[in-house]
């Protein structure tokens, strides 16, 4: 990692001015036109900022915009100032700060780019661990697994305990130990599959463009306002976007969001949806545009718009899962395939038309889907058309009109619904 | 509805002991269900077993249980929505209520706790636990009068 320069800094002297005014993230952010989550990356120094948006943040903080760009001797003192903080027990002089910066200025530069790299992977694990711990993915693999072990533990005690048995239920409980044997072995397999995701290695590409969107929230301002033009500075300023697969994923998802944020302005598209409850189906009928493009740009909603939280599945014809935007308590795993009762998939077999449909996971969340495919047309005589499927996900309401409920799952690896006709390898039998 | 466990060529469940009063056990895992309907009957309760979340509030008012065991993760509704309803109803708003997770995670337990349940279990727990926290809670049942219609 290079060392923090000045840029890299900015962010924090713009936090730094905000809090001296006591002025919350969220009003600045409203001020100059961005999401407080975008705010927030860039106060925490993982977005470069310039142009426009830095001297609307200037304004707003009423100082020279030099001040939230250069001045790096306050910056640098603020950074060696955190690292001795960090190591008290070392007894660094702090008192000679300067003397040090004056004396040795490419040791005091090399310590506070250290610290400043240490603050971002602090960050860094932060969200790795909170993305560990809410993984809808995982936890109900793990309440799979919970679940079985609890039937083994309290049937084999029976089991050992209770000598005379009658011999009814000792065949009964035998039974059931050997069913949640065998369901527990599915789910460690599926447990097993979901830590061997070849993406050990910094991610795939698929992994890191994810990792882009969800750090935006899932909403480019810039590209909002500038259109195509900003996606290049987005990349710039994505980490891992030097690996080039990597890059063309990320442009051709950017591309995408270009291209409906010019079919559905935000600022319209939000009034609009708003209007509406936020019903795609309402909302799709009324803005008479494709059903993919308005479950795309539902899905980059934020919550101050009063939108529901989303969830967004984009997966090929084989099934694959091309781009995600999770939600929790619905399971969309990362590398083996989705539930095959979801709509995105039957939508697949009826390229254009739309379908609406209430999922109801094996442990009851219920979940509200839109799902339809599109076919982009061959380019040439004789070629086959690219099928694409789009599902939006949201929790389902009691003011839901009423719909067919699918009983759904999580993917066959860690599904508890063990009957089921769709299952991979076969119904397990009630 | 109302699962239904006893193998028909076995003899019903008999009690040990005097029999302290009703339990209802509200989970969707029909083996879990059957354990825990088989070892709360050998400790001589008269143990209602029901699989779904949408319909348990209902079959609380039917059962009228003394003790209730609660699943969290219920189809059709969570065990956190159930335990609400409960404790917003005058007539259910002291049954004890011994709540089951999976999770076992902090924030689940402070959950159920905040909503007003009387115990908590986490899975997997053993039979002597479940048996232990039904027995903590019976002692309550003699400050009730002694209404319990149950059929």
């Amino acid at each position: 990692m290079k060392p923090a320069a000045s840029s890299d800094i900015t962010g924090s002297r713009i936090r730094e001015q905000r809090l001296a005014r006591g002025m919350k993230q969220g009003a600045l952010a409203e001020a100059v036109g961005v999401s407080p989550s975008y705010l927030n990356l860039i106060e925490h120094n993982h977005r470069r900022i310039g142009g426009k948006l830095l001297l609307e943040l200037a304004r707003v903080l009423d100082v020279e915009p030099s001040v939230l760009t250069e001045g790096a001797d306050a910056e640098l003192s603020a950074l060696l100032d955190a690292a001795a903080r960090s190591q008290v027990g070392l007894g660094a002089e702090t008192d000679r700060i300067d003397e040090m910066g004056a004396r040795f200025p490419g040791w005091t530069a090399l310590i506070a780019a250290q610290e400043a790299r240490l603050q971002a992977l602090d960050a860094q694990v932060e969200a790795l661990r909170d993305r560990l711990s809410h993984d809808p993915v995982l936890a109900e693999a793990m309440h799979d697994v919970l679940s079985s072990v609890a039937a083994i533990r309290s049937t084999s005690d029976i089991l050992v305990r209770e000598t005379d048995l009658d011999p009814a239920w000792r065949g009964r409980f035998h039974r059931n130990l050997h069913e949640e044997a065998e369901r527990l072995s599915n789910q460690a397999t599926g447990l097993l599959a979901q830590f061997e995701a070849p993406d050990a290695e910094g991610g795939s590409p698929a992994e890191t463009v994810e990792a882009m969107f969800d750090a935006a929230g899932h909403v480019f301002p810039q590209i909002d306002a500038e259109g195509g033009a900003a996606i290049d500075a987005i990349l710039d300023q994505t980490p891992g976007m030097d690996n080039s697969a990597t890059r063309a994923m990320g442009r051709t998802r950017l591309m995408e969001y270009a291209a409906d944020a010019a079919l559905l302005p935000m600022e319209p598209f939000v009034a609009a949806a708003r209007d509406v409850g936020f019903d795609p189906v309402t909302l799709v009928g009324r803005l008479g545009v494709g059903v993919a493009p308005v479950l795309r740009r539902m899905a980059s909603l934020q919550p101050e718009t009063g939108a529901p939280p989303t969830g967004l599945a984009i997966c090929d014809a084989s099934g694959a899962m091309v781009h995600r935007r999770r939600l929790s308590g619905f399971a969309l795993p990362r590398v083996v395939a989705g539930c095959p009762l979801w709509p995105i998939y039957t939508a697949l077999s009826r390229p254009g038309q739309a379908e609406e449909a209430e999922i109801e996971m094996p442990h009851g969340a219920r979940f509200h889907a839109w799902a339809v495919a599109e076919a982009s047309e061959g380019r040439a005589f004789g070629a086959a058309p690219a099928l694409r499927g789009t599902m939006l996900i949201m929790e389902a309401s009691p003011r839901d009109r009423p719909l067919p409920t699918i009983a759904a799952g999580p993917g066959c690896e860690t599904c508890a619904r063990i009957g089921c006709d769709a299952r991979r390898g076969g119904n397990a039998g009630p | 509805m109302t699962v239904n466990h006893q193998p028909t060529s076995a003899e019903p469940i008999t009690g040990r002991d005097a029999g302290p009063g009703t339990v209802l056990i509200v989970e969707d895992e029909s083996n879990i269900l059957e354990a825990l309907t088989f070892i709360l009957s050998r400790a001589g309760w008269d143990v209602r077993g029901h699989g779904k979340g949408d319909t348990a509030l209902a079959e609380v008012a039917r059962v009228r249980p003394d003790i209730l065991v609660l699943d969290v993760m219920l189809p059709g509704q969570s065990g956190f929505d159930i335990l609400r309803a409960l404790r917003a109803e005058p007539a259910t708003r002291n049954l004890p209520v011994v709540m089951l997770t999976a999770k076992g995670q902090a924030q689940d337990r402070d959950h159920a706790m905040g909503l007003g349940a009387s115990a908590f279990l986490t899975k997997p727990f053993s039979n002597d636990e479940l048996v232990a926290v039904i027995k903590d809670l019976a002692p309550a049942l003699t400050d009730r009068p002694a209404a319990a219609g149950q059929g």
